[in-house]
């Protein structure tokens, strides 16, 4: 029983895991993309700067939450990276390659911890090694070679040189409130002790008399000296959440005697900052000595390190607040309500006189407008761009093509293109394996390119816009194109039923196959055949389309369009009998009534002839089992639709209204619906199923096959 | 939490607890209170193509989409009226929200689990697995039904099932 309520006495860490897992995933993202813009050009102090900001915001993330195998990677880039930024070691292209890796480790790590995914220790040590022999190597080069560096001091680095050892003398004098924090002391001078010969000195003399003594109060300060063979990183990471910059005061104590006067100086001003406001200690200058701690690196650090030791450092003031999806989703649902509640109304005032009731019909029209706005504002909260996506590629193309020995470029156009942030996340996958197909298949090698005519830099271009209501993602790549006579190869071997007399656009739909793959050797790229089927599939389950364009030697271009959200639809709502659907109208070419000289009959099935052309006519009614007393084509209304360059008029009833309508899962309580989409809740609160329009031609197909062998019966 | 205690039950066969009790035509059936969402009387539904005739169509409440079942029809128990004392129960199984068309709800009844005797074969017109057990309350049989196990059941058709 004890047990037990100790148990749900300890705090639940995992809620906070979860912040800190998708905040080090953007701090990773965000330094994949600086160190991706960096490619070739010097890197400016801006740039270097925000890079390490991410890694030492992740340490000291991983650090607060016990992750601490990611300390130990992010603790050495940043060690490297702070030297770079003090020009110590000169910035050189293989590091971007060495920081991209060990941005990866540190990403496996957060998987293994987020998802329990496997954590291969040997790329950690490997990377870590990596790492520290920049560090070591190229310290050790500009230590001899004094004239390249200005801000190391030479004394320092021969210091360093000759023994392991070095002697640091150390200020820390805690701010008053420590103990209120719960920082326990001995355990930062065990650390301290475990890092080489350690001397402590308390300085008790700003306690006040007994009178005046508060026990919670910390008014001492200490003096270390510490012999040993760290360097003052190693000094400051234990300290890292203990001590502010300007409580802790590192000095290199050198062999010559020269500058130990000014390290006494600095300490006697160290020891009377406890009198002093703490301002004048921040306008105090840096120690010159305090090794190759540049005012760059302290004012970085001060940005980072708010106050509050184990609070949150925030460095960038942002404008923007984290919101959990449920609760927008909640925001959106009830937007909707009040969408649906205010059609009621409007629908009730409808019989009202106008005249009699004049401020009634205003007010309700104000109403509308300002639903309408709310709606929009509210569902324009779930909307991401694009770029998020895109942003990926860069890092993706760079490694791959230097794997493949090709030269590509990637162009990304309307980044900033907003989608859903549901489709968002789904559309990655997709576009990862169509920018890999671009860059295994489609992209030829640069000398191939160049006995084509071609420049030898091959260019993929992703590109993002909205056309009405829907949003199209383009893969293009000037490669080689797809080959008509290898698929129709391909598709006869796998026994799929194929003719030469195919149009290319249906040779083109064949590589969507389940394990079609013309590629002759497997690589660890793609080649595998799972790949377009699964794009086809993922965008279908999104209610999008995928479309194949391509010319032989010039390239493909795979369009992919998507509905700009998954909440809300555009319709034209219809009846049938006594039932009511909604036509989603990106689907509607036109609604028409047909004369009764249009129809005819093909081998028992109805068509309608449109302006010389023949479309097959599908009764909702027959589709669904509905009851109307409305049968014949000509006494209704027919609507054309099309999808995927298909045709079909629909037979319904009447057209009834056009209507925005909020999309409600059917799934959620009960099942998925052949020919339907989902379904949305009218103006008078009566439940609407939404067609899928792609889904019922193919039933109407299945329907009118049945239908015709039933009449010829 | 409603789950483990609904299995417990099951497994047990004689779990006592709380019951709402239903007409079904002339048969009186309890089920696990706690599953029990709220009760409503009958409204008009939208119908769903080609699904079976037990399954009445979908219902807004409020702002979600509710199927409807009608367990008169699916049991062939009684004539299926729909009029003004026709009662759905609205209840929470498996995270979903199903309505059911009942003929009437009588009563909420206390069973001890001595008041539980395990189904002989032949019980009722549901099969028996959906069944936990009987009770006896006033000398009246009371026909237990395992809801979450009945409604999640491949033959209710409720859900997708993977193929």
């Amino acid at each position: 029983m004890t047990q037990e309520r100790m148990e749900s006495g300890e705090i639940d860490l995992n809620r906070f895991n979860q912040v800190f897992f998708e905040e080090c995933g953007e701090h990773l993202a965000e330094m994949e993309q600086i160190l991706l813009s960096l490619s070739d050009g010097k890197p400016d102090e801006e740039q270097l700067n925000a890079v390490f900001r991410a890694a030492h915001s992740i340490k000291g993330g991983a650090g607060i939450f016990g992750f601490q195998d990611m300390t130990v990677v992010t603790h050495i880039m940043e060690s490297l990276l702070d030297r770079v930024r003090n020009h110590e070691i000169p910035f050189t292209t293989a590091m971007i390659d060495l920081f991209l890796e060990a941005g990866d480790v540190i990403a496996m790590q957060l998987a293994g911890h987020r998802d329990g995914a496997e954590v291969r220790q040997e790329a950690v040590d490997q990377i870590s090694s990596k790492l520290r022999q920049y560090i070591d190597e190229k310290t050790a080069v500009i230590g001899t070679d004094v004239t390249e560096s200005d801000v190391t001091p030479a004394a320092n680095a021969t210091a360093e040189l000759q023994s392991g050892c070095r002697l640091f003398e150390m200020e820390f004098t805690p701010d008053p409130d420590i103990f209120k924090r719960g920082v326990r002391l001995e355990q930062l001078f065990l650390e301290l002790e475990s890092l080489g010969e350690l001397t402590i000195n308390a300085e008790m003399s700003p306690i006040p008399d007994f009178s005046m003594f508060d026990p919670e109060i910390c008014a001492t300060s200490w003096h270390f000296t510490l012999k040993t063979t760290a360097n003052e990183e190693d000094i400051r990471e234990i300290f890292e959440f203990v001590a502010d910059e300007d409580q802790l005061n590192i000095r290199v104590i050198p062999d010559q005697q020269g500058s130990d006067h000014h390290g006494d100086s600095a300490r006697t001003v160290a020891l009377s900052v406890t009198q002093a406001p703490p301002v004048q200690t921040a306008a105090l200058p840096p120690s010159g000595n305090a090794s190759g701690m540049s005012p760059g690196r302290r004012a970085a650090d001060k940005n980072e390190t708010a106050p509050g030791a184990f609070g949150r450092r925030g460095s960038e003031a942002d404008s923007s607040i984290r919101v959990g999806v449920t609760k927008v989703d909640q925001l959106i649902n009830q937007v909707g309500e009040l969408v649906i509640t205010q059609a009621m109304l409007a629908q009730a005032a409808a019989g009202v006189d106008p005249v009699q009731y004049e401020n009634l019909h205003r007010g309700l029209l104000q109403l509308e407008r300002n639903t309408r706005d709310l709606q929009q504002s509210v569902m324009s909260i779930r909307l991401v761009p694009i770029s998020v996506v895109f942003n990926r590629f860069p890092r993706m193309v760079r490694d791959l093509s230097a794997k493949l020995g090709k030269q590509v470029e990637l162009k990304t156009i309307g980044d900033s293109t907003e989608l859903d942030k549901g489709l968002i996340e789904k559309i990655s996958d997709p576009l990862t394996h169509l920018v890999r197909n671009c860059l295994d298949h489609a992209l030829e090698l640069p000398d191939v390119r160049i006995a084509a005519g071609k420049e030898a830099v091959g260019t993929i271009t992703l590109r993002a816009s909205q056309m009405g209501g829907r949003i199209v993602i383009d893969v293009l790549d000037d490669g080689a194109g797809l080959n008509r006579g290898r698929i129709l190869g391909k598709a006869v071997e796998r026994g799929l039923l194929v003719s030469d007399t195919m149009t290319d656009d249906e040779v083109w739909q064949l590589i969507f196959a389940p394990g079609f793959s013309t590629a002759d050797a497997v690589t660890d790229i793609s080649g595998r055949g799972v790949g377009m089927d699964v794009v086809l599939r993922n965008v279908n389950s999104m209610g999008g389309r995928v479309q194949i364009a391509s010319e032989s030697g010039k390239g493909t271009r795979v369009t992919i369009s998507l509905p700009l959200t998954l909440a809300i639809l555009e319709g034209i709502s219809v009846s049938v009998g006594e039932e009511k659907f909604i036509f989603p109208l990106s689907s509607i070419v036109e609604s028409i009534q047909p004369k009764p000289e249009s129809l005819k009959t093909v081998n028992g099935r109805q068509v309608v002839h449109v302006r010389g052309e023949y479309i097959a006519v599908l009764p909702l009614y027959g589709m669904f089992n509905l009851q109307t007393a409305i049968t014949e084509p000509d006494r209704g209304i027919l609507v054309l639709v099309e999808v995927e360059e298909e045709r079909a008029a629909i037979l319904v009833d009447t057209l009834l209204d056009e209507l925005q309508v909020v999309i409600k899962s059917l799934e959620e309580n009960y099942r998925k619906v052949e020919g339907t989409s989902g379904a949305t809740i009218l103006g008078d609160g009566k439940v609407a199923l939404i067609l899928d329009v792609a889904a019922l031609i193919d039933l109407g197909k299945k329907w009118s096959g049945k239908e015709a062998a039933r009449q010829i019966e | 939490m409603q789950e483990e205690q609904g299995s417990l039950q099951q497994q047990t066969g004689t779990g006592g607890g709380e019951y709402l009790t239903f007409t079904l035509g002339s048969e009186e059936y309890g089920m696990d209170i706690l599953k029990v969402q709220e009760i409503r009387g009958y409204d008009a539904v939208t119908h769903i193509a080609n699904s079976p005739d037990f399954l009445k169509g979908v219902i807004n409440l409020r702002g979600v989409i509710v199927p409807i079942v009608d367990m008169r029809i699916k049991f062939k128990l009684g004539q299926a009226d729909y009029n003004e004392f026709t009662v759905v129960i609205i209840m929470n199984v498996v995270g979903r929200v199903v309505g059911m068309v009942v003929d009437s709800v009588s009563d909420v009844t206390t069973l001890a689990p001595e008041q539980i005797k395990p189904t002989p074969e032949f019980g009722s017109a549901l099969d028996t697995k959906y069944i936990t057990g009987l009770g006896t309350v006033n000398d009246q049989m009371l026909i237990l039904v395992d809801i979450e196990q009945l409604m999640s059941s491949p033959e209710m058709q409720l859900m997708d099932m993977p193929a």
